[in-house]
């Protein structure tokens, strides 16, 4: 973050300094925060407010380039990319955040209850834990997501459904840790009861994992919300979900139309990384041990 | 009232070293006994027995010849060497206080915690300002027998003295009876009526 | 300048401080140690005194060029009269100055024992017999070297620590905090250790928070306070009791020895970011004027050592 100079004075003594290169690291989850809330508040309400209208077929304006008119251009069916894109993404922004917001809870009630609970409990959620991570995330959605007969539901389900191992895994050994803390051993000697102790010592420190694991296991539903999308396991096309749109375009790549997939996928990588930069630089800041940096 | 320890054995895990060795000792209220001895014969260890952090692997630990209570607050009462591990880094240290209902003026002002440092984190205090708030933590009005580990060999002098003014104090008024686990004879010697050589008791 | 007498370790105005943060987005500077000098001559041990959240270990990490990245430490340090940068900084850890370091938490987890105190390089395998000299003065077994650190107890630990330190070819040694935990008697053994070290010439610096044993291997203590040195005294004026110390800190120190008076002294450090605008001491001080409250003493020298106050005599 910072550069590290010296700087001679004229008597010969040298002066380190450390000179202030880049924003400091709070104002910039600030500004991510409020950059991330825009793109999610704009793609939302484009979702609800873009009539049909706007992503009508029109064939007189089909596969044109992007222009003024059409920023994102326009597919071999004359609609506009950039209203299709929009819709799609606050789908995919919608899948997205139920699904890691189901996952995120079910791994902190699974990763406090392993580690809690009697060992027959915690060797039963480690097994889940590796059989869930030993399978391709990929496929075990795909199967979920068929068995549950596709569609939206089945996606939700699906990606749930894989999703909260690490963060159940990391919730489990933070709690193993925490119940071996000198301070719980004092509170329980102040009468303090199990449950005083989980809700007033051990739980307060799992709100940060659980909102930077949240936050970083968002993009990762995201993109395998389009991924099954795109593989045609996932959403119908009706939805016009990024997925949908990008495997759509691969027909149309050969023949010049690279805006069909450029703009669309463009998009969804710009959300997915800023997502990712967030989560860092908000674990930096709770961790105490880095969070003066 | 009398807390006592009768041919305690102990070992950590089933295959460990023995620690302690059928050791017997006890403390009277309005007694304060120093154990000293080098490091190896389970000074911390019989500290944490008596405190009933640990249960013996053989003998029991008596208060006023019933064994500890289980659950509840205990009359018996445990300070670290190092406050910074006996305090919730994520709490603030009014809650601390507030933990084992010790939160009042008067003690505050014996053991010079200041008003503002209620409002902080831990990490924001030295180790010397939170072993204040440990040792206020451990004097509620409950406390019949205080067990201080080494409480102050990572404090300065000053602080030192002052935190020990104030438990000799406490204990003498409140007739509480004080175990002190140090390796410094001199503070030994300044603070206990009776002091007791791990190693000549504990043969392993 | 060229200095007439070169000092193994010269430390002048050294001042760290910390980017922190504020409420909000803004940081500010923290500044942690204040304009503190203090030199190291050949043959010396020199033990720097403090309560915790003094700054001492600051100290350290400074001359060793370890500071976090989010410090900054400004003066002027020389190691043998030559300016330490950064590289030289870097060239002289760990083979001309050696740690001592305050945690366990510095032995690296995966590696044995042996190997860690043998370190690397090509004489690695002709320092095994100093190893074994050094393990049996501390009493650590020859074959304890194949242990790793989680297999130690806390004092073993430091011990380690210890040899690590003095095994090598360094010429200062900085100790932060070496004895706690360890038996009295390998306490000793290792402050012998570092006493023998001085008699071969060697510098040996000793951060410790423990006055009775800064005075009793000690050649001159620092006293140290809020960031900065109160008075430099040799350690037979602590050995002489009130009388012959100067700062009235130094004096409180003494006369709250449990072996003392046990008087402690009310107030307590201030904080790096309330420090007081005159002299650091002058909240808890008995001889404050007007004139501490507003001006910062200089060091000043006074019967043989060095002492910040204006009233001491």
């Amino acid at each position: 973050m910072n550069e590290l100079t010296i700087r001679r004075n004229k008597a010969g003594q040298n002066i380190k300094e450390t000179r202030r290169k880049k924003m400091n690291r709070r104002t910039k989850t600030v500004i991510l925060t409020v950059l991330i809330a825009a793109v999610i508040v704009s793609a939302l309400l484009a979702g609800l407010l873009i009539s049909d209208e706007a992503v009508a077929i029109d064939f007189a304006n089909a596969k044109q380039k992007p222009s003024f008119e059409h920023p994102f251009g326009t597919d071999w069916m004359g609609r506009d990319l950039f209203a299709r894109t929009m819709k799609g993404l606050s789908i995919s922004i919608t899948v997205g955040v139920v699904a890691s917001a189901i996952s995120a809870v079910a791994a902190v009630l699974i990763g406090i209850a392993a580690a809690t609970g009697s060992k027959a409990l915690d060797s039963f959620v480690n097994w889940l834990i590796d059989l869930v991570m030993g399978v391709p995330h990929l496929v075990l959605i795909i199967l979920i997501s068929f068995s549950c007969g596709r569609g939206l539901k089945g996606l939700l389900i699906g990606i749930a459904v894989t999703h909260w191992t690490s963060l159940a895994r990391l919730i489990r050994a933070e709690v193993l840790q925490l119940r071996s803390e000198q301070y719980i051993a004092v509170s329980r000697k102040l009468g303090k009861s199990n449950r005083w102790i989980l809700v007033k010592h051990i739980l307060p420190h799992m709100i940060p994992q659980f909102v930077v694991g949240l936050i970083l296991m968002f993009p990762h539903a995201i993109l395998h919300e389009a991924s099954v999308s795109f593989l045609g396991y996932g959403l119908p096309p009706e939805q016009p979900a990024i997925g949908i749109i990008l495997s759509e375009s691969m027909k149309y790549l050969s023949s010049g139309m690279w805006w069909l997939a450029f703009f669309p996928g463009l998009t969804l990588v710009l959300i997915v990384i800023l997502l990712d930069h967030l989560g860092d630089n908000l674990k930096m800041l709770i961790d105490p041990y880095s969070a003066q940096e | 009232m009398r807390l006592e320890a009768k041919n305690v054995s102990f070992r950590y895990g089933a295959g460990g070293r023995k620690i302690l060795n059928d050791l017997s000792i006890y403390v009277d209220e309005g007694e304060r006994v120093g154990i000293v001895g080098p490091s190896g014969y389970g000074k911390s260890t019989l500290a944490k027995l008596l405190a009933g952090y640990l249960p013996p692997e053989s003998g029991e630990i008596l208060l006023d010849g019933k064994p500890l209570p289980d659950k509840g607050v205990c009359p018996v009462q445990l300070i670290y060497q190092h406050p910074e591990k006996a305090i919730n880094p994520r709490w603030r240290m009014r809650q601390v206080l507030e933990e084992s209902e010790s939160l009042n003026d008067e003690m505050l002002e014996k053991l010079g915690i200041e008003k503002q440092w209620l409002t902080r984190f831990p990490r924001e205090l030295s180790g010397g300002e939170l072993q204040r708030f440990c040792v206020a933590r451990s004097l509620f009005q409950g406390t019949r027998f205080l067990i201080a580990d080494e409480m102050s060999t990572m404090l300065d002098v000053i602080t030192q003295a002052q935190l020990w003014n104030v438990v000799l104090e406490e204990a003498e008024s409140r007739n509480m009876g004080l175990i002190v686990v140090t390796h410094n004879a001199h503070l030994a010697e300044r603070v206990c009526t009776r002091v007791i050589d791990l190693s000549t008791i504990n043969s392993i | 300048m060229v200095c007439e007498h070169k000092h193994l370790l010269d430390v002048q105005n050294l001042s760290v401080s910390f980017r922190m943060y504020d409420s909000g987005l803004e940081q500010k500077e923290l500044k942690v140690i204040s304009d503190l000098s203090v030199s190291i001559d050949r043959g010396e041990i020199l033990a720097i005194a403090g309560s915790s959240g003094s700054g001492k270990s600051l100290l350290a990490h400074a001359i060793l060029g370890i500071l976090p990245e989010n410090a900054t430490a400004r003066g002027n340090m020389r190691y043998k009269g030559e300016i330490m940068t950064p590289e030289y900084q870097e060239k002289l850890r760990g083979r001309q100055i050696a740690l001592v370091p305050q945690s366990v938490s510095y032995l690296d987890p995966l590696m044995s024992i042996e190997r860690q105190v043998l370190g690397a390089g090509k004489n690695a395998k002709e320092r095994k017999p100093a190893l074994k000299n050094i393990f049996g003065r501390l009493q650590l077994n020859e074959s304890d070297g194949r242990l790793y650190p989680y297999q130690l107890s806390g004092g073993m630990a430091r011990r380690v620590l210890v040899s690590t330190a003095v095994i090598g070819d360094a010429e200062l040694i900085i100790a932060d905090e070496p004895t706690p935990g360890m038996q009295k008697q390998q306490a000793l053994e290792a402050l012998k250790i570092f006493r023998e070290l001085a008699d071969e010439g060697k510098g040996v610096l000793l951060i410790t928070h423990d006055v009775d044993l800064a005075l009793e291997f000690a050649d001159k203590i620092a006293v140290f306070y809020a960031g900065t040195t109160l008075e430099l005294a040799s350690s037979k004026d602590f050995r002489g009791g009130e009388a012959s110390l100067r700062h009235p800190y130094s004096k409180a120190l003494w006369r709250a020895m449990p072996q003392n008076g046990f008087e402690p002294l009310d107030g307590f450090q201030p904080y790096a970011e309330n420090l007081p605008s005159g002299c650091l001491f002058a909240p808890r001080c008995e001889m404050c004027s007007e004139r501490c409250k507003t001006e910062i003493p200089e060091m000043r020298e006074l019967r043989d050592g060095f002492v910040r106050c204006f009233h001491a005599t």
